[in-house]
């Protein structure tokens, strides 16, 4: 087995207080695609912003490819990551929201350049080709110059999945990308992400209430229950041989 | 007078008006320039504050609060007095122009600051959200995702504030700036026309603000194609 790309060690999260994560220890190989299931305040979301430096854990370590995330090394003494060093570890890892979160004012094309020129330093021609290569490869190939509120929820969605994948991260995350989506759109989205799943060589987690879509493309079914792991394992074993019984309410509720 | 006698041209000699209007206009230069500097000024200022506002930082924060708090608590044209005729006691000698354009930006810069600072909070959290999981600097974010949504939502309440400033400047005419009310009271003391002469410059006056006014709309119309 290789190097996991991801560890989370014993992380800890509370807001204000309330504790969100009671020691989460998850550890993600290269390519594994993980779907993060559980019942809503779970804490699902929570996790991923931590990876995607969104928030900052109360406690616990977060490794991304052998390096520690929050912390680093200084005159042989740890303390706390500088925007530097948080910089060059999010440049592995992208990150599809729940409400898309475009730039309205730059059209589909401009939102997939601006990371490509600003952050890899690109020139425009060559920006503009990867752009409109990874918005083709969703099938956005005729709204390249459509802004945001030109275009139905799933088409955004997509863009914003190419906007996250034109970066190459090594680990992509999906927070909930289909839940503000009219149900007729779903589907477009969920086949362009296991388009990229089943070509992919990144890691992916997925936050997702699309239970047979996850159980699907998913190597992993991680269920967080209450801030813990409280179960996991590959799709068959988590539905057919689980005894954990909010799992099994929880799949339930899910499954048609 | 008795009320029957009254005469429209009492109280405006159009001939007279006309005859001075472009001794008055010759005022509008000064006006506009005043204008423009002070709300460059007041720009480039009240970005800053609105940025130091927004800073978590306590010692960044703090004092720009306390500046917003003294100009917006403070007449303008004591300021004004306090920079043309206050500092030359200690030394600092400002030209009429240079005072005047100073005092207005100054002052104008914590209005623009409050602006920009409600503006700036009212750009969605996500969009911040979504462009630090691209990896964009502060900097870049602030420059090519927040300041361009800021600018459609700011638009209208800083028009406000230069249709202000313009009328503001008329002020600068007590520390011997000579622009368009200068003129006016030039005039004034010349034919002792008063009521023509400031319905006048109150027309011109009226008149720049309506072409600020134009100005506004089109933009508005230029930031909001993606809305």
């Amino acid at each position: 087995m290789s190097e996991p790309i991801i560890q989370f060690n014993n992380i800890h999260k509370s807001f204000d207080g309330v504790d969100v994560l009671n020691g989460i220890n998850l550890h993600i190989r290269p390519s594994e695609k993980i779907a993060l299931i559980g019942p809503s305040g779970s804490g699902k979301t929570t996790l991923i912003r931590l990876l995607m430096t969104l928030e900052e854990p109360t406690s616990g370590t977060i490794i991304v490819n052998g390096e520690n995330l929050w912390h680093m090394e200084k005159n042989n003494k740890y303390v706390l990551a500088n925007e530097k060093h948080l910089q060059n570890i999010r440049g592995q890892i992208g990150m599809v929201f729940q409400h898309f979160n475009l730039f309205p004012h730059l059209t589909a094309l401009e939102n997939c350049m601006v990371a490509l020129m600003q952050v890899q330093k690109k020139s425009e021609e060559k920006a503009k080709l990867l752009a409109a290569k990874m918005l083709e490869r969703v099938g956005l190939k005729n709204h390249l110059t459509s802004y945001p509120n030109q275009l139905s929820g799933g088409q955004q969605q997509r863009v914003a999945i190419a906007r996250a994948l034109v970066m190459k991260p090594k680990v992509m995350l999906f927070d909930e990308v289909t839940s503000a989506l009219d149900p007729e759109l779903v589907d477009e989205v969920l086949q362009v992400i296991r388009g990229i799943a089943k070509t992919g060589e990144m890691a992916m987690i997925l936050v997702t209430h699309e239970m047979d879509f996850a159980l699907d493309i998913a190597d992993r079914v991680v269920f967080l229950d209450g801030g813990v792991i409280a179960e996991q394992g590959t799709p068959k074993e988590v539905i057919e041989q689980s005894n954990n019984t909010r799992l099994q309410t929880f799949l339930h509720r899910f499954r048609k | 007078m008795k009320l029957t006698e009254f005469n429209f041209g009492d109280l405006f000699d159009a001939a007279l008006a006309w005859e001075n209007l472009p001794f008055i206009l010759g005022g509008i230069s000064m006006t506009l320039a005043v204008s423009f500097i002070s709300m460059f000024i007041g720009l480039v200022f009240g970005l800053i504050l609105a940025l130091l506002r927004g800073s978590k930082r306590w010692f960044l924060r703090w004092p720009a609060g306390v500046y917003i708090s003294f100009m917006r608590g403070t007449p303008m044209l004591v300021f004004l007095f306090i920079l043309y005729f206050g500092l030359p006691i200690i030394g600092l000698e400002l030209s009429a122009l240079t005072a005047a354009s100073l005092g207005f930006g100054l002052n104008s810069a914590a209005y623009i600051a409050e602006i920009n600072r409600s503006s700036l909070n009212s750009v969605d959290q996500g969009q911040w959200e979504s462009a630090k999981a691209l990896n964009l600097s502060y900097w870049t974010t602030l420059r090519k995702i927040i300041l361009p949504q800021a600018t459609r939502i700011a638009i209208p309440p800083l028009t406000n504030v230069f249709m202000n400033l313009v009328k503001s400047t008329s002020l600068a005419a007590v520390i011997t700036v000579p622009e368009l009310f200068q003129k006016t009271q030039i005039v004034v003391g010349r034919t002792y026309d008063a009521m023509t002469m400031y319905i006048l410059v109150a027309l011109i006056y009226w008149a720049l603000c309506m072409i600020i006014a134009f100005i506004q709309d089109r933009l508005e119309v230029r930031f909001s194609k993606y809305v």
